[in-house]
């Protein structure tokens, strides 16, 4: 294997890896938050009891999530110094001013909400975990910012002596409207990410039959931002489709499955195979109209995948094809399109049948919600390998390729050894957090802080 | 070279140096929990004396990163490919310390527990050894290409200075450590902190000595910044001299903010000797890298400038904060929290 494929590789594992504990606890820091919000207001212990029970997961999603995050501003130097040079200008700032401005007040407020339960006044003990929610999102804005000018550079010039990027307008780089639908995209996603993972492991809860009545409340909190948010990130994405359409079309074409351009009213494709070596669309289920519907900001028909191949070849220079991994966008829309709706549709009936108090009858409906505890995950990761894959063969789109962006001083050996170590570590890691989260849900949020035995501490004192 | 290119190098030093006085004592109490705890009770109140601060003193690292990437692309990317393994083993032991902390909190048996301390123990020495290892082979000299990248071989990272200097680091973060543990306890651990810390100071100021006569023999600070280097390996001694005496006379706070001298003066040493390069090429090296070679555009530091002196002090003031809430000593015979 060369160096290009390994460190594709590299990056793509530890950015997934990454990305199943941000959006965890970004979701569970608000859920958290407002779970204790409400025991201030209330003075109801359940909700004390609530926030500290989530509070333990969230903790836990949070140590692997900064842990994992160290790599990824490494990585860039690390195993994309070319792309760095060329794009340390307008890169390096967002991550600067990401580090200033968020992870010092995630990981401050963090440690004083952690340590101060009882010791200070509940009034103040909540505006630590906003604070922690608030950073944390602030850190999605600062990256995302980085992550949409690579796929919609604006506010820059091209240096013709150095040949690199150089930032013009810090203002345009938060102006993006590519980041104004991937910020709220990605920020809604993770709520629901949060919201989904309650409402999941109560039904889990109440499928055993144990502290119904605090799972019960903590399911009705879950299904509402559920519901508020899976349907803010769905409104977004179909947003955020729109402009894609414009601005990727490569993109757009691939995850919809077109080769040829499309007849004008479009049909969509439910489930279809597409031959990535002949470049020709294979067996397909299609609904009449419904692209068209679905692409409502465009007028026509759709362009294909070979027409926009050719576009960007006279556009771009011809020594090389366009395509992207077509299979791969076209599924992973559909997951992430399938499991976003999918939770939609379970916080809608969630909700009327908790309330109907008919929910803990549906014993099939809540073996479904349990299992939803890891639908968000799916889509979430579905989400970023369009977003991601979708840009090949670009790092920053237009201007610089991955093959390019490579060190060239790395080579194959250390980048397969720390490849096999991440993946040893993340196995490591994954199943000791999958293994903890289980257990701290079984014993459930009641169970006795474990006692610690006693010891002597002024025995053998001596060297 | 302009005000804000020198500004920043300037910036990037300071960052590294709160990294190290900070993180410095966090993994001196995590080399302490498996070197001078003896039971369960001081392995917990070890790990309670870093658990609310240790993750935001670790943000110094991460906005050393980036600032560093921000201010100084080309400096980043030379560096971080070209000390590629020497860092993928530094995340290898920022991730195992990182998530130790909660992951043992969370075992319920010896073993268990006993696993993720030894993780919060190789995190925590292997982390300062390979930054020492790092720094101190990067002011040596490594063989940097016309491309700007090193291509380097085994001799270039691990030679006689480079091992010293990782050490050495390691040893001043050991003892950082035992005057935090000082500083933060009460109970016999306290006194334990104080007695291995007095067995070593010989072996500290014998370190850097070795470490003052190699760089002579291996850098250029002597020819090129002779006055300066001189009087800052003077300062480091000097609060070497006043870490061993607050230690001898039962003065936690005067030993500590010693052994955090002696690491601020480390890194102000090898950013002094390194100006007005970022990265020194060794004698069969194409170039040096040089602050003005590295840089970023004037608009970018100009931006950088205005967002960190607006973010800066309020950072510092919840920061700060934070140690104040935390002021209280844990006693070790109770754990609290």
């Amino acid at each position: 294997m060369d160096i290009l494929t390994l460190a594709r590789i590299q990056f793509a594992m530890t950015t997934v890896f990454h990305f199943l504990f941000v959006p965890l606890s970004i979701g569970l820091g608000l859920a958290v938050a407002i779970m204790e919000t409400m025991y201030v207001v209330k003075k109801d212990e359940v909700y004390k009891d609530m926030a500290k029970f989530w509070g333990k997961i969230f903790l836990l999603s949070f140590a692997v999530g900064v842990v994992t995050g160290i790599i990824q501003e490494f990585q860039f130097g690390m195993n994309w110094s070319e792309y760095s040079r060329f794009m340390g200008d307008i890169f390096g700032a967002p991550l600067a001013v990401e580090a200033l401005l968020a992870f010092f007040m995630e990981s401050t407020f963090i440690g004083l909400w952690s340590f101060t339960w009882d010791k200070v006044s509940p009034k103040v003990h909540v505006v630590f975990m906003w604070l922690v929610a608030f950073g944390s999102t602030l850190s999605a804005l600062w990256i995302l910012a980085a992550n949409s000018f690579m796929q919609n550079p604006v506010g820059f010039k091209i240096n013709e002596v150095t040949g690199r990027a150089e930032l013009e307008s810090f203002s345009a780089l938060l102006k993006n409207h590519q980041l104004w639908m991937e910020f709220p995209h990605v920020i809604f996603g993770a709520f629901v990410t949060g919201a989904f993972v309650i409402v999941g492991i109560s039904a889990w809860k109440m499928l055993r039959k144990e502290d119904t009545n605090f799972f019960k409340k903590s399911m009705q909190i879950g299904l509402v931002l559920g519901l508020i948010f899976s349907i803010a990130t769905i409104a977004v994405g179909h947003e955020q489709t729109q402009a894609i359409i414009e601005d990727q079309p490569m993109k757009f074409a691939a995850t919809e499955g077109i080769y040829e351009d499309t007849e004008d009213p479009a049909p969509w494709k439910i489930m279809g195979l597409m031959n990535e070596k002949t470049n020709e669309e294979g067996p397909s289920i299609e609904i009449p109209y419904l692209l068209s519907i679905l692409g409502s900001s465009h007028e026509g028909s759709f362009k294909g995948m070979n027409t926009i191949n050719e576009e960007l070849k006279a556009k771009y220079g011809d020594e090389m094809d366009y395509y992207v991994p077509v299979n791969a966008l076209f599924w992973s829309f559909r997951f992430m399109a399938g499991f976003g709706s999918l939770m939609a549709l379970l916080s809608v009936v969630g909700l009327v049948l908790l309330r109907n108090d008919k929910l803990q009858k549906m014993k099939w409906l809540m073996v479904i919600m349990s299992l939803c505890t890891f639908a968000p995950f799916i889509a979430n990761t579905s989400g970023w390998l369009i977003t991601e894959l979708g840009r090949f063969p670009w790092t920053v789109y237009g201007l610089f390729t991955i093959a390019d962006s490579v060190s060239p001083s790395v080579t194959a050996p250390q980048l397969l050894f720390s490849n096999i170590m991440y993946f040893l570590i993340f196995a490591l890691l994954g199943g000791v957090l999958v293994f903890l989260v289980q257990r701290t849900a079984k014993y459930g949020p009641y169970a006795e802080e474990k006692e610690i035995e006693a010891t002597d501490p002024l025995s053998k004192e001596a060297f | 070279m302009s005000t804000l290119e020198l500004l920043w190098f300037i910036i990037i030093g300071v960052l590294f140096t709160g990294f190290f006085f900070l993180e410095g004592f966090d993994f001196g109490v995590g080399m302490s929990v498996k070197l001078l705890a003896k039971n369960r009770h001081e392995r917990d109140a070890l790990i309670n004396t870093i658990g609310p601060v240790w993750d935001a003193n670790e943000v110094w690292l991460i906005t050393a990163g980036g600032a560093l990437f921000a201010s100084f692309p080309e400096w980043y990317a030379t560096l971080f490919s070209g000390y590629y393994i020497v860092l993928f083993l530094i995340l290898f032991g920022l991730i195992l310390r990182g998530v130790s902390f909660e992951f043992r909190h969370h075992m319920e048996s010896d073993r268990g527990r006993n696993f993720w301390e030894w993780a919060t123990f190789i995190g925590s020495t292997l982390t300062p050894f390979l930054f020492g290892l790092m720094f101190t082979s990067l002011v040596r000299g490594m063989p940097i290409a016309e491309d700007k990248n090193i291509y380097a071989s085994f001799g270039d990272y691990v030679n006689v200075f480079s091992v010293v200097g990782g050490v050495a680091v390691t040893l001043v973060c050991f003892l950082h450590g035992l005057n935090y543990i000082r500083l933060k306890t009460k109970g016999p651990i306290r006194y334990r902190a104080q007695h291995v810390a007095k067995r070593l100071y010989p072996v500290l100021f014998v370190g850097l000595v070795v470490f003052a006569l190699l760089l002579w023999s291996n850098t250029d600070f002597f020819d090129k910044r002779p006055v300066s280097t001189l009087i800052i390996l003077l300062a480091i001694i000097a609060s070497a001299v006043v870490a061993a005496v607050g230690t001898y006379k039962d003065k936690e706070l005067v030993s500590f903010l010693g052994t955090g001298g002696i690491l601020a003066g480390i890194v102000i040493l090898l950013f002094n000797g390194m100006f007005p390069r970022v990265m020194i090429g060794s004698a069969d090296a194409v170039r040096d890298l040089l602050i003005v070679d590295a840089a970023s555009t004037p608009y970018t530091l100009k931006v950088m400038t205005i967002v960190t002196a607006i973010l800066l002090p309020i950072v510092l003031c919840y920061f700060i904060w934070s140690y104040y809430v935390f002021r209280k000593r844990i006693n070790t015979e109770k754990i609290e929290g």
